[in-house]
C-alpha cells in the first residue's frame, strides 16, 4: 500500500477519465457481468483475455462445486431435526405435566426466569442457536464464501441462477433448502438439463415444496383406501416454471395426467431412523394407467413414467427458448437482445441442452458484450460483489449477511413463490436506499480498506469521473465505501 | 412511495458503536478515583469558527459577513467570556461551561497540514505524526500502558466480540470489547444527499427512486422553502445522536461497565449551505448538544468522574465559500466536558483572523497541539505514564507538553 501516492493520485482522479483501455473495459465488464464482481487485481489480471477467464472458470476442478465436508445431506439434516423437534415436544410436555403436578400439591409456583436484558456479559447473545437455524446458518455460510471467495465466480453465479430458477423455500421446510442445493442443483449446473431436471424434481425438497409428497392417484391403493387423489402443483409448476414457460403449449389435461404421472414420488418421512429423508418411489400411491402427456403416451412403468416424462420435456423446443430467455435476461439484460436469445436456444437445442455449451455460449456471443450494463444486479449478488471487494468476509458474520437479504426482500431460500426471486430492476430498485444503510454498515467492516485503491479494483475504467470525485471527496473512509458499491456503475452490470 | 422512519425502538438499536476498555486503571484507582473516559471523532472536519464565534475579534464580521454569529441578532450566540461565544444552537453545553463542566480548546489542531478527510481522519486517530502508518490508536495504545487493576467485569468479552466498526482511535493491543447495534443502521442524510447528486448526475432512475423516497425534490419544488429538508430530518439525527452517545453513557456509568469507550459521529463536512445559524450545521450542533445533555443524565453519580473529549480531524476555512459552505480548513475546536473538569474555560492562544495571521491567507492559523490537550487528560485525568505519552501514544510529541490544569 502506497499511502504517500495518495494525495497525488487523488488529484489525477478528479481530472478526467484516461482513455480506455479496451481490455481493461471488457474485463471489468465481464467480471461484473458475468462474476461476482471484481476484486484485486482481477480486472488487470484478466485483460489480456477476459472471455478466455471466464471460460477457464468452468474448467476448473469442481467448478461449481462446494468444498463443505462437515455439511450433512438433506436426508441426515431433516433426520436431526425431526429429532431435535421431537426432544423439545418432549421437554415442554415434561414442564408442564411437572407444573400440573405441583400446583395439583399446593407448592409454589416456579418464579419464571426474569426478561433477558442486553447486558455486557451478553448472555442473551451467546446461546447457541437452535439446530434448523445452525444447520441453516452453515449452509448460507458454506454457499456465501464460494461466491465472495470465488476467484471470478462465473460458476458460482451460474448455480445461483439455477438454484433460483428451481427454488425451493425454507418456510416449507428450513432442514434441505441448503443441502438441496449442493445434491440437485450443483453437480448439474455444467452438466446436461435434462440430468439437472431429474435431480431437481425427485428430490425431496422440492416434492415437498411443491407438495408432491401429499399426491395420490386417486385409482391408487392408498387413494382408494383414503379417499385422496392429486395434487397438481408439482406438475403445473414444472411445466410452466421449470420447462416450458406458461405459454410452451400445454393445456390443463397436460398437467393433470403428468400430475398422475408423478404420484408416488415421495420421501421417506424423516422419522425413519435409516432412511428418513430420502427419496422413494410408493407405488402404493401411483396412479396405475399410461398417460397421455403433451401428445404422446407414456406407459406405465411406476417411476419411470415420471422419468421418461422428464426426459422428453427437457429436449422440447419450447424448454429450449424459455430457458434461453431466462440465461439471457439474468446475465445480459431485463430484455435480453432477441439474438443472443436464438444462439442460446439454438445451443440448448443442438447439443441436448448441455448447459456448459450454454454458459460458452453467453460467454462467447457478441451482444453479451455489447449491451449496455443497465441491470441492476440482484440484492444477494450485490452484496456478495461488496464483500469481495472490501474483503470483508471473515469480519462480517453470515447471519448479518442473511438479515441483509432480508433487510432487502430477498431473504435468502425463502422466495415468495415458486417462480423464484424476480429477475428485473422494477422488482429491486426500490430497495436502493435501504441499500444505502446496508453499504454503510458493511463499509464500516473495513476500516483498513483504500476507498480509491478499491475503486480501481472494483471498478477500473466503468468508474465516471462523477463517481471518482464523489468517492474521493467523501466525508470519511466508511462514508467513501458506501458511495462506492453505491455507485451506478457498481449496482448495475 | 416508502419513506423509512425508524421507531424509537429501532433507533435505540441503532444508535453507533461503543468501543470500550473494560479495566479499571490501577493508579487512579488507588487514589480512590474511578475516572471515566469518553472520546467522540466528529468526522468530516468541524467547523471551529461556526461552533464557537471569537465574536470580540474585530477582523470577525469582515472575515464572515452576514454569516459571522454575533451577541445581537436573530440569533444571538451565548456568550463564553469576553472574546468567544458559542452557537445558539448548544445550551446545554453552554450550561456546563458556566458550571464548570466544560472546557473550549480553540485554534487546535493535530499535525497534520494537508485537507484530506481520510489522511486527517486517520492522523487524528492514530495519533501518530504521519497518516497511514499505524494499526493501533492513541487511545488503544494509552490504555495499553495503563496497569489494569482487574477487569471490570470478566465475562464481557464474550459480547464485545462481535466485531463491529472499530474506530482506528481504539484499534491496537489493548483488549476492545464492542457493542453495536443488532440492526442495520440508516446510512447519514450526508450519504444519501452525495449519492442524490452522483445519481443526477449519471442515473436518472436511481436519482428518481432516491428523490422518492425522501420526498426532496417535491420539496424542492414547491418553492418557498429557504432551507432544504433532511432526508433523516432533523429529529431523527437528534434522537439518533442522543441515543448513540447516551447509550455509550449507560454503559460507562454502569459500576461494573467499562471505563473508557469511543465513537464517531459522521455528518460535519459543510460544503455548502452549511447552516450556521439556522439549517444543517445548526442542527448537528444542536443534535450534539442534547447528546452531551444526555450523556450528564446517563452518567448519574459517575459524570463527576467523567472527561469527554470532541474532536474532529481539521477545520474548514476561515472564509465562506462561493456556495454559502466552507472548504477544508486546518485549525478548528475541541471539546471537552465532564464533571470531573477545572471547566469554564476557552484555552486558546488565539492567532487572529486578518489576512496575514490566517494560515495560507485561508484557514484559522493552528496554535494549540491537539496532542498537548489529550496527553493533558489522558495524564491527568487517567494518570497515564507522561513517558508513554510521549513515546507510545503520540510519538514524536516531545516538544509537545501536557496541558495542565484541566482536570480537577
Amino acid at each position: 500500500m502506497v499511502r504517500g501516492a495518495r494525495t497525488k493520485r487523488l488529484d489525477n482522479f478528479m481530472s478526467a477519465k484516461s482513455a480506455p483501455d479496451s481490455g481493461k473495459d471488457a474485463a471489468a465488464l465481464g467480471l461484473h457481468r458475468f462474476g461476482f464482481g471484481s476484486t484485486g487485481n482481477a480486472i488487470t489480471r484478466i485483460a489480456a483475455d477476459p472471455r478466455g477467464a471466464l471460460l477457464a472458470d468452468l474448467e476448473r476442478p469442481g467448478a461449481g462445486q462446494l468444498d463443505a465436508p462437515d455439511l450433512v445431506s438433506s436426508a441426515e439434516a431433516a433426520r436431526e431435526v425431526f429429532d431435535f423437534r421431537a426432544e423439545r415436544t418432549a421437554e415442554q410436555k415434561l414442564a408442564s405435566r411437572r407444573q400440573k403436578e405441583m400446583s395439583a400439591s399446593g407448592e409454589a409456583q416456579p418464579v419464571s426466569e426474569p426478561a433477558k436484558l442486553m447486558s455486557l456479559d451478553g448472555a442473551a447473545l451467546a446461546q447457541k442457536p437452535p439446530l434448523p437455524q445452525r444447520i441453516i446458518l452453515s449452509e448460507a455460510k458454506a454457499r456465501f464464501d464460494a461466491a465472495a471467495g470465488a476467484d471470478i465466480g462465473f460458476a458460482e453465479r451460474l448455480v445461483w441462477f439455477w438454484s433460483n430458477h428451481f427454488c425451493v423455500s425454507a418456510d416449507k421446510d428450513v432442514a434441505m433448502v441448503g443441502a438441496y442445493e449442493r445434491e440437485a442443483i450443483r453437480p448439474h449446473v455444467l452438466g446436461r438439463f435434462a440430468d439437472l431436471l431429474q435431480a431437481v424434481e425427485s428430490h425431496p425438497a422440492m416434492l415437498l415444496y411443491l407438495d408432491n409428497v401429499q399426491s395420490m392417484g386417486a385409482d391408487s391403493i392408498a387413494g382408494i383406501n383414503r379417499d385422496k387423489g392429486l395434487n397438481e402443483n408439482l406438475a403445473r409448476e414444472t411445466l410452466e416454471l421449470h420447462t416450458l414457460g406458461v405459454r410452451g403449449g400445454y393445456g390443463q389435461a397436460d398437467v393433470t395426467n403428468f400430475a398422475k404421472v408423478l404420484t408416488g414420488w415421495t420421501w421417506l418421512g424423516p422419522e425413519n431412523p435409516l432412511h428418513g429423508g430420502e427419496f422413494v418411489f410408493i407405488k402404493r400411491l401411483h396412479e396405475p394407467g399410461d398417460q397421455m402427456v403433451l401428445g404422446k403416451r407414456y406407459a406405465d412403468t411406476g417411476v419411470d413414467q415420471g422419468r421418461a416424462v422428464l426426459a422428453d420435456l427437457a429436449r422440447h423446443p419450447a424448454t429450449a427458448q424459455h430457458i434461453a430467455g431466462r440465461l439471457a435476461r439474468h446475465f445480459v439484460a431485463d430484455d435480453p437482445p432477441p439474438s443472443l436469445v436464438s444462439k442460446l436456444a439454438k445451443t440448448f437445442a443442438d447439443t441436448d441442452g448441455d448447459l456448459k455449451q450454454m454458459a460458452k455460449i453467453l460467454i462467447t456471443a457478441e451482444e453479451s458484450w455489447t449491451a449496455p450494463r443497465r441491470k441492476l444486479k440482484p440484492p444477494a449478488e450485490w452484496i456478495a460483489g461488496v464483500i469481495r471487494l472490501t474483503k470483508t468476509q471473515a469480519d462480517i458474520p453470515i447471519s448479518r449477511i442473511m438479515n441483509a437479504q432480508v433487510a432487502l426482500g430477498a431473504p435468502l431460500w425463502r422466495p415468495p413463490a415458486p417462480n423464484g426471486y424476480a429477475d428485473s430492476e422494477a422488482a429491486w430498485i426500490d430497495g436502493i436506499p435501504r441499500r444505502i444503510d446496508i453499504a454503510t454498515e458493511f463499509a464500516g467492516r473495513a476500516p483498513h480498506a483504500e476507498p480509491l485503491e478499491l475503486l480501481e479494483s472494483g471498478l477500473g475504467p466503468l468508474a465516471s469521473a462523477q463517481t471518482r470525485e464523489t468517492v474521493a471527496r467523501a466525508e470519511s473512509h466508511n462514508q467513501a465505501l458506501a458511495l462506492l458499491v453505491m455507485a451506478p456503475e457498481f449496482l448495475r452490470r | 412511495m416508502q419513506l423509512h422512519t425508524p421507531s424509537r425502538r429501532e433507533l435505540l438499536l441503532a444508535s453507533g458503536t461503543l468501543f470500550a476498555w473494560a479495566h479499571l486503571p490501577k493508579v487512579a484507582q488507588a487514589e480512590g478515583r474511578d475516572p471515566r473516559f469518553l472520546t467522540i471523532i466528529l468526522r468530516g472536519a468541524l467547523d471551529g469558527l461556526a461552533t464557537v464565534a471569537p465574536v470580540g475579534d474585530p477582523e470577525w464580521q469582515t472575515l464572515r459577513g452576514d454569516k459571522a454569529l454575533t451577541l445581537e441578532g436573530n440569533a444571538p450566540t451565548l456568550k463564553l467570556d469576553d472574546f468567544f461565544a458559542l452557537n445558539p444552537a448548544m445550551p446545554n453545553l453552554h450550561r456546563m461551561f458556566d458550571a464548570k463542566e466544560a472546557i473550549v480548546v480553540h485554534a487546535s489542531a493535530t499535525p497534520y497540514r494537508e485537507r484530506s478527510h481520510f489522511d486527517g481522519q486517520d492522523l487524528l486517530e492514530s495519533g501518530l505524526p504521519k497518516p497511514g502508518s499505524s494499526e493501533s490508536g492513541w487511545l488503544n495504545r494509552a490504555l495499553s500502558g495503563l496497569a489494569p487493576a482487574g477487569r471490570v467485569n470478566p465475562r464481557g468479552s464474550k459480547l464485545f466480540a462481535v466485531g463491529p466498526v472499530t474506530p482506528l482511535v481504539v484499534r491496537g493491543p489493548a483488549p476492545v470489547l464492542s457493542w453495536s447495534p443488532p440492526r442495520v443502521m440508516p446510512a447519514s442524510e450526508d450519504t444519501v444527499h452525495r449519492l442524490l447528486a452522483l445519481y443526477r448526475d449519471c442515473d436518472a432512475k436511481l436519482a428518481g427512486v432516491l428523490e422518492d423516497n425522501s420526498k426532496l425534490m417535491a420539496v424542492e419544488q414547491s418553492g418557498g422553502m429557504t432551507q432544504k429538508p433532511a432526508a433523516a430530518g432533523p429529529a431523527q439525527v437528534r434522537a439518533y445522536f442522543s441515543e448513540a452517545v447516551g447509550t455509550a453513557a449507560k454503559f460507562l456509568a454502569q459500576p461494573d461497565g467499562p471505563r473508557v469507550g469511543a465513537l464517531a459521529l459522521d455528518g460535519w463536512d459543510t460544503h455548502s449551505n452549511e447552516g450556521i445559524a439556522q439549517g444543517r450545521l445548526s442542527q448537528l450542533l444542536g443534535a450534539l448538544d442534547e447528546a452531551l445533555a444526555a450523556i450528564k443524565s446517563n452518567m448519574g453519580p459517575a459524570w463527576r468522574e467523567t472527561v469527554v473529549a470532541l474532536a474532529t480531524e481539521f477545520g474548514r476555512t476561515a472564509r465562506i465559500n462561493g456556495t454559502d459552505g466552507t472548504d477544508h480548513g486546518t485549525a478548528t475546536v475541541a471539546l471537552l466536558v465532564g464533571g470531573a473538569l477545572k471547566g469554564g474555560r476557552v484555552v486558546a492562544d488565539w492567532p487572529g483572523l486578518k489576512p496575514t495571521d490566517l494560515y495560507q491567507n485561508r484557514d484559522l492559523k493552528p496554535t494549540t497541539d491537539l496532542r498537548a490537550v489529550l496527553k493533558g487528560v489522558l495524564r491527568d485525568h487517567l494518570r497515564a505514564d507522561e513517558r508513554a505519552l510521549t513515546q507510545t501514544v503520540f510519538p514524536g510529541s516531545d516538544t509537545v507538553k501536557p496541558t495542565s490544569e484541566l482536570v480537577a
